[in-house]
């Protein structure tokens, strides 16, 4: 990345108490950076600390160690500038739809008058397809469309950098799917700054540009960064056509199921740099991750995993 | 099946309420022609008493005819001990509705304050422990003593009841808003006032509502109580008073008032809590 990154956390850590007295540590010493206009994923599984790493990023929750920055300047709580999209959308139930996205807009503009914020909101619902809808509550809308509106929300304050922690993952494959692509739609046309935490590994496929692997925890830490090689304008439908899919979805497939568990041992007797993480590029004739995977498997042989 | 029925409930209602009526007229029953003393001393001490019969208890129908008479004219004033049953209960609702505002006015502020910071919440808890359990009535004579006016007392009393459940339920459903509309408001960089408003308290109102459902009712509960001590006028007092007549049929009039006035109070507030409550 030639850009100075947007977003930059360095050597951060979360711990906490353990109830035998001792310390818990999700993840130490964990380096990463966004830089503006960039998709990034981070995928991992549960308890790898990756929520807590976007609450950092959105100021909710403060790191036990290490530091965060946004444009050079540490994030001292959360801001208007980054918008969260809430795993479990979190809209307000006793507003209807319009309404909540008017709180969110009269937040950041408080001096607006009715008019221009009902106009805002409109264009934001009609972005987001659910016009018709505005005058429904939360309750009378099925997941997806919630989902929806705490998309819309998100957008409408005009963030400089949206982070979803799981923004689809509560949702059906087919609505998931749909929603996926808007998102990447929006995203492309408004050169959006994202973060996204996945454990889908075709969610993250087909919207991220970069792909931040992560351990399980406790002591999670970021295995490799992958490039996403496949070239931006992907969609849905013939995604799976290009050469380069299947070497990247094997690979993350390969990492989520076997290498997350067993990273510690694949380090044995090899440098790692947590500032530096590999960076592999599956499918530009590469072999590092072969070669690593071939050194790794006697010891993992020898461990009888 | 009754309950496939939709006017099964109200039929087994009706027919449990003649039962009842039944049983009741049955046992009131005047014992004919048991004069077991001489027509002289019958004349002397009423038919009741020379008949043999236990009590004064009215039957239903005596009962039925006292209420119609109350309902034909609830409101009349004939000196300060012989109000209408319609003004003793004025007084009594005026009563229950200036001390539950009172509380509220008191519970609902304080109760955000105490749901809102964990520090306050410690501080004032063992106060607030001490205090709710104690019955109402044990304040009547400090009340008496400090404020020397029995209205005012009697209006104390209510307040000090109902603030509690308010005051508990308030800050319970302060702490429990969840925590993700409190995050949603944390990176829209909402001011505090406002989030108070129109976070916290839209997120808080049912459980608020409940506990003022609960205050409203042991207001009126205490309210009676409050006035057979403190006397002069409202239905508390108005039971005391016929007791001292013994007119039972008076009393069981009154009894039902209370019952009815007790229902619609918290049918009222029941509309309100619908009103505030939201679905997820």
């Amino acid at each position: 990345m030639s850009e100075q990154p947007f977003v930059k956390l360095e050597g951060i850590a979360k711990r906490y108490p353990a109830p035998g007295g001792g310390v818990n540590t999700v993840f130490e010493n964990l380096w990463l950076a966004c830089a503006q206009g960039e998709f990034v994923c981070v995928i991992g599984h549960s308890g790898c600390g990756k929520t807590t790493i976007l609450n950092v990023l959105a100021g909710l929750e403060r790191p036990s160690e290490g530091y965060a920055f946004v444009q050079g300047r540490e994030i001292a709580g959360p801001s208007l500038d980054r918008a969260v999209i809430f795993q479990s959308h979190a809209l307000l139930p006793w507003l209807t739809v319009v309404e909540n996205i008017a709180f969110a807009v009269r937040s950041k503009w408080p001096d607006w008058d009715n008019a221009r914020v009902r106009e805002h909101c409109r264009k934001h619902i009609a972005l987001v397809n659910l016009t018709g809808a505005e005058r429904k509550r939360p309750a009378e809308l099925s997941g997806g469309m919630k989902q929806r509106v705490g998309i819309a929300r998100a957008l409408a304050i005009e963030p400089k950098m949206l982070l979803m922690d799981e923004p689809f993952s509560a949702l059906d494959a087919l609505t998931r799917g749909v929603l996926q692509e808007e998102v990447l739609k929006i995203c492309a046309e408004t050169r959006q700054t994202v973060f996204m935490i996945t454990h889908d590994v075709d969610e993250a496929i087909l919207l991220a540009d970069r792909i931040v692997l992560m351990t399980n925890g406790p002591g999670a830490r970021v295995a490799e960064v992958m490039l996403n090689t496949l070239p931006r304008d992907r969609n849905r439908h013939d995604i799976h056509r290009h050469p380069h899919y299947y070497p990247i979805r094997n690979h993350l497939l390969d990492f989520l199921i076997d290498r997350s568990k067993s990273f510690e041992r694949e380090l044995e007797g090899r440098a790692y740099d947590p500032q530096n993480p590999p960076l592999v590029m599956p499918g530009i004739g590469e072999a590092p991750t072969a070669q690593r995977r071939a050194a790794a498997a006697p010891s993992l042989a020898r461990n009888g995993t | 099946m009754l309950s496939a029925k939709p006017w099964g409930p109200a039929l087994l209602s009706l027919l449990i309420l003649a039962v009842f009526l039944g049983a009741w007229h049955a046992a009131t029953l005047p014992e004919k022609g048991a004069q077991v003393v001489d027509d002289e001393y019958a004349k002397l001490v009423g038919k009741s008493a020379a008949t043999g019969q236990k009590s004064a208890m009215p039957g239903p129908a005596d009962v039925a005819k006292k209420i119609w008479s109350h309902v034909n004219d609830p409101f009349y004033v004939r000196g300060t001990n012989d109000k209408g049953i319609g003004i003793q209960l004025a007084y009594s609702i005026g009563r229950v509705l200036v001390g539950f505002a009172l509380a509220a006015l008191v519970a609902i502020p304080l109760g955000f304050l105490i749901g809102m910071s964990p520090t306050v919440y410690r501080a004032l808890d063992p106060f607030i422990q001490v205090l709710k359990p104690v019955s109402p009535l044990a304040w009547m004579p400090l009340a008496l003593f400090t404020i020397k006016d029995s209205g005012l007392s009697a209006i104390f009393v209510i307040f000090i009841c109902s603030v509690w459940p308010m005051l508990v339920n308030t800050a319970f459903g302060v702490m429990s808003v969840r925590k993700e509309w409190l995050n949603v408001a944390r990176t829209l960089e909402v001011r505090p006032l406002r989030k108070a408003f129109r976070v916290v308290l839209p997120a808080a109102a049912p459980t608020i509502m409940t506990g003022m459902r609960i205050s409203v009712g042991i207001a009126w509960l205490v309210i009676v109580a409050a006035e057979m001590l403190v006397g002069g006028t409202g239905i508390g007092y108005f039971v005391w008073n016929e007791w001292n007549n013994l007119s039972i049929s008076n009393i069981l009039s009154a009894i039902l008032a209370i019952g009815l006035v007790g229902m619609l109070l918290d049918a009222l507030l029941a509309r309100l809590a619908r009103a505030v409550t939201f679905p997820e």
